[in-house]
């Protein structure tokens, strides 16, 4: 064998070994899985193929927790991980289902509402693969996800994203953003499918208020705030006041109605429910940070982030102490705690009461990790996958 | 899924054109080269990345 043959065989052998590894890193990030150990008000665990039959298979063909409360009421449906990269939202999901106790009504939790997003992370970004939070008994493993689907379950994107059925042009990657998406259509792309079929199951379920938990950056105005349908603001404009009045400042702004595909704007206009939107601030997102791993995503600190807001470039505060997943996860909990009570005093006859979930201080006091239930003391028939 | 099937098919491509490249290449610089340029086609057609 000459020399030449050889030096190939080495170098395509060294491509070799490093596809390996590399294609063994994916592969584990894509099939991670994420136990969820239900609590004692999880009725049912649906799938969202129930609600339209097509998703069936697919990467996103995901669990829907129900709790049922003991008396009857209203019907809210939390959406975690629109954006996978959004963690705090995806964490308080998890805390309701594990916790969650109802004593009237029903809510319907999702903890990976783009769960194709979770499989992957930003390409060329340099992002964990996932991350750890700790807990009593050790810690739990999570995936990092991303902003968008995975381009493994939709692909190619097309130059421009004609928004569906308003026709407004979008940036092209946007076709995977399910909150770009709704209201969605049955023959349309995966992401088209999956909001088609959370309108399907708000229509079935007769859901009066739908929350889309979701993180945003410090640069980015909308943030520390809930986006509300015209319908809603009432609603809204009460949790904000009690929750700034009483734990930490939320505000609220009005969806735009020229800013089309957002759940906040697109669920109202399709369907009875309101939907609401909350923002809590996460250092990880901002585009002047600096190194990009998971202690960042938990801890939230950033050096280059504190001088953007020396200089006045932010539109929330940051120090050194940062945002950490726990104050982002109680922002969370406390929003959604606070809105079931205010929902609750204006509709009497339609009660969502739930309890045993912690707020904002007992979050931060605890740690995240402390509402996290382990998966191998647990009866396997309360442990689910997501 | 038409277009899917379509864009498969034309990373198939580019992987064989960069890996009849490497073979007749002369210079092992052009020959890594080759190679890591391979990699993200290649996983893409095994559905990794």
């Amino acid at each position: 064998m000459s020399a030449p043959v050889v030096r190939k065989i080495v170098i395509i052998a060294l491509g070799g070994v490093l596809a390996g590894f590399a294609g063994a890193d994916f592969y584990r990030g894509r099939h991670r899985r994420e136990p969820v150990v239900v609590g004692p008000s999880v009725a049912e665990v649906k799938t969202l193929a129930e609600y339209f039959p097509p998703l069936l298979g697919t990467v996103n063909d995901l669990n829907i927790y129900v709790l049922e409360g003991k008396k009857p009421g209203g019907t809210f449906l939390v959406l975690g991980g629109s954006h996978p990269e959004e963690p705090a939202g995806r964490l308080a999901a998890w805390i309701l289902a594990e916790n969650g106790e109802m004593e009237a009504g029903r809510l319907f939790v999702v903890l990976s509402a783009c769960r194709s997003g979770t499989t992957v992370t930003r390409p060329s970004g340099a992002y964990p693969a996932d991350y750890t939070i700790p807990t009593p008994w050790g810690g739990q493993t999570f995936r990092m996800g991303d902003r968008w689907a995975n381009p493994l379950d939709q692909w190619p994107d097309p130059e421009v994203y004609i928004h569906y059925p308003t026709r407004q042009q979008l940036a092209y990657m946007d076709i995977r953003n399910l909150n770009r998406a709704w209201p969605g259509r049955p023959n349309g792309t995966l992401t088209e499918k999956t909001t088609y079929a959370f309108i399907k199951l708000i229509e079935k379920e007769k859901v009066d208020v739908v929350i889309d938990l979701h993180e945003a950056e410090l640069q980015y105005p909308v943030i520390s705030t809930i986006v509300v349908h015209q319908k809603g603001l009432d609603l809204a404009a009460m949790v904000s006041m009690i929750l700034t009045d009483d734990e930490f400042k939320m505000g609220m702004e009005k969806s735009p109605v020229e800013l089309r595909g957002l759940s906040h704007r697109e669920i109202g206009d399709h369907t009875d429910a309101i939907p609401l939107l909350f923002e809590s601030p996460e250092p990880f997102l901002d585009a002047t940070r600096g190194r990009t791993d998971a202690k960042l995503l938990l801890e939230g600190k950033d050096e280059f982030v504190v001088k953007a807001g020396k200089r006045g470039l932010l539109f929330e505060k940051i120090d050194e102490k940062g945002w950490p997943i726990d104050i982002r996860v109680g922002r969370h909990t406390s929003a959604i705690l606070e809105t079931l009570d205010v929902w609750t005093t204006d509709h009497p006859d339609k009660p969502v009461i739930m309890t045993h979930v912690p707020k904002y201080a007992e979050v931060i006091a605890r740690g995240t990790g402390t509402f996290l239930r382990d998966p191998s003391k647990a009866d396997p028939k309360t442990v689910h996958y997501e | 899924m038409i277009i899917t099937i379509f864009y498969y098919l034309l990373v198939a491509c580019v992987v064989a054109l960069l890996g009849w490249n490497l073979v007749k290449s002369r210079k092992w610089q052009e020959e890594v080269l080759y190679v890591i340029v391979l990699l993200p086609f290649v996983l893409r057609l095994l559905r990794l990345k």
